[in-house]
């Protein structure tokens, strides 16, 4: 059975290996100062081509949560149920992820920190409520 | 522009799964019947306006229908807003006709995701498949946990319109699914992708509908017998994808509605019944907010009590919308609102002048707003 495992581009690569050795990384414009994921070659607010790989702190916080009683992959079937986040960084950019504790209650606001995660030999970017 | 464009023909095929038409030959059905409800020829139409199919694209689709139909039409192609496509793209047969670049346009739409591919509905979102991230209706979750977690919005909240919407979609003989809804159990429905239950969601379908537009001239020339006028439209496109959305529970809804009330010279009080674009019922919370039937994070209260039920204050999706008549993106609920206008519907609200109408593609992506009436 395959795994839905992110596929690089050149854009991206650098995010994944970042992750691989265990940062998780966004870009900051060197023009006006935005931050944001996921990857893209221009800064989505100044449309510069100029920005910097930028080391996050792995803190942050839940915007909101689903959790999944149907499996749209095979390789999630038996995961089920299971849940996919969106979490805000502290420095602003935001993300989709799973909560690795959710028997601590997930809920709207609540703080989080990052936990890199292997998946098929890839590292992920988990969070755990704190 | 106000008044001066109206709706003059309505027609669409069955709906629900129609194996082995394809969108071409359910496009050209739904003009066959639109154009004999108008009461007009064939000839008299120089503008074929066409929603891309969801389900499967192809290049040029617009002139594989003008062809289809033998047809060489003055403006003529696809436009893809999803299902904001079909308000659009009948405001902008209103703007070319006035531009004097048409006279006479057809507004189609035919999809198959029944019998063809739902992959459109069903797809992993990039590299965050690998975080279990898939389906058009993961996102509807986020935004509807939000909202739940923002302002307290119930389940039972939610319920209150698709309990109203299925009861509405049941006297419907056109309607894919007859089946009433209590709220009880709307409660008992299982989760999906929780908070989203499965009575939150609406049906995929097969089917194709269209619409005439033109002047209200024009319509009088033609003999047109129960034109409608279009009193306003706007646009608004959100365009984020839901992660990045700077507020979850806000969309350009709001602009939309703001730029089509503005034309139309009225206001949400003077709304007597409503088609909002029914995919899951956080979108028709969300909507009612953004278009001022009630403040942002007061839909769950506002909804209760059946006011959006036929006899209540504002009743919504009369014909059974997404979540009953058909999964269909929109246009259904264009021609329910033409015929509450005319007075023709089954569910027809009494006295009814004026209804407005919501469509919207993506999760919230895109919106576009009509006003008809009187």
């Amino acid at each position: 059975m395959s795994f839905p495992l992110p596929e690089p581009t050149p854009l991206s690569q650098p995010y994944w290996d970042s992750l691989k050795q265990g940062r998780l990384t966004f870009q900051r414009c060197r023009k006006c100062n935005n931050a944001w994921l996921p990857p893209r070659a221009e800064c989505p607010e100044c449309l510069a081509a100029e920005w910097d790989w930028t080391a996050a702190s792995g803190k942050g916080r839940v915007v909101s949560w689903v959790i999944y009683h149907h499996a749209y992959h095979e390789a999630f079937k038996e995961r089920l149920p299971y849940n996919v986040a969106l979490v805000e960084l502290d420095e602003g950019p935001r993300l989709i992820t799973n909560i690795v504790n959710p028997e601590m209650g997930i809920a709207a606001e609540r703080p989080v920190i990052l936990k890199i995660e292997d998946e098929h030999g890839v590292a992920l970017a988990r969070f755990a409520l704190i | 522009m106000r008044g001066k464009y109206v709706i003059a023909g309505i027609g669409h095929t069955k709906f629900g799964r129609l194996p082995g038409r394809g969108t071409v030959s359910l496009n050209v059905e739904a003009c066959r019947n639109a154009l004999a409800d108008a009461g007009i020829e064939k000839s008299v139409v120089d503008a074929l306006f066409v929603k891309v199919p969801t389900s499967r694209y192809s290049s040029m689709y617009g002139q594989t229908l003008s062809e289809a139909m033998a047809m060489q039409p003055k403006v003529g192609g696809v436009w893809d807003q999803g299902g904001a496509t079909n308000i659009s793209m009948i405001s902008f047969a209103c703007m070319a006709i006035d531009a004097g670049q048409c006279d006479v346009a057809i507004v189609s739409l035919a999809d198959d995701p029944k019998t063809g591919t739902r992959q459109a509905y069903e797809k992993a979102w990039g590299d965050d498949a690998a975080y279990g991230w898939f389906s058009v209706a993961a996102g509807y979750g986020l935004t509807m946990q939000r909202h739940m977690a923002e302002y307290g919005t119930k389940p039972e909240q939610f319920g209150e319109i698709a309990v109203a919407v299925r009861n509405h979609g049941a006297t419907n003989p056109h309607a894919a699914l007859r089946v009433p809804l209590t709220l009880d159990k709307y409660m008992e429905s299982p989760f999906i992708i929780e908070p989203l239950k499965r009575d939150d969601i609406c049906l995929v379908s097969d089917g194709a509908a269209a619409v005439v537009v033109m002047s209200e001239t024009r319509a009088r020339e033609l003999g047109v017998k129960a034109p409608v006028r279009i009193l306003g439209f706007g646009q608004g496109q959100t365009s984020y994808d839901v992660p990045l959305r700077p507020v979850l529970t806000e969309t350009m809804a709001k602009v939309s509605a703001q730029t089509a009330f503005k034309m139309a010279g009225l206001a949400p009080k003077d709304i007597d019944v409503a088609q909002i674009y029914d995919c899951y019922t956080i979108a028709v919370m969300m909507t009612l907010e953004d278009y001022g039937f009630c403040r942002k994070g007061e839909g769950g209260h506002w909804v209760e009590g059946g006011r959006v039920a036929v006899g209540g204050e504002l009743p919504i999706n009369t014909s059974g919308g997404l979540l009953s008549e058909t999964g269909m993106p929109g246009l259904q609920l264009v021609m329910e609102g033409v015929r509450q206008m005319r007075g023709t519907s089954v569910n027809q609200v009494k006295g009814a002048e004026t209804c407005v109408v919501s469509n919207q593609g993506g999760i919230m992506t895109t919106h576009s707003t009509l006003i008809l009436g009187h």
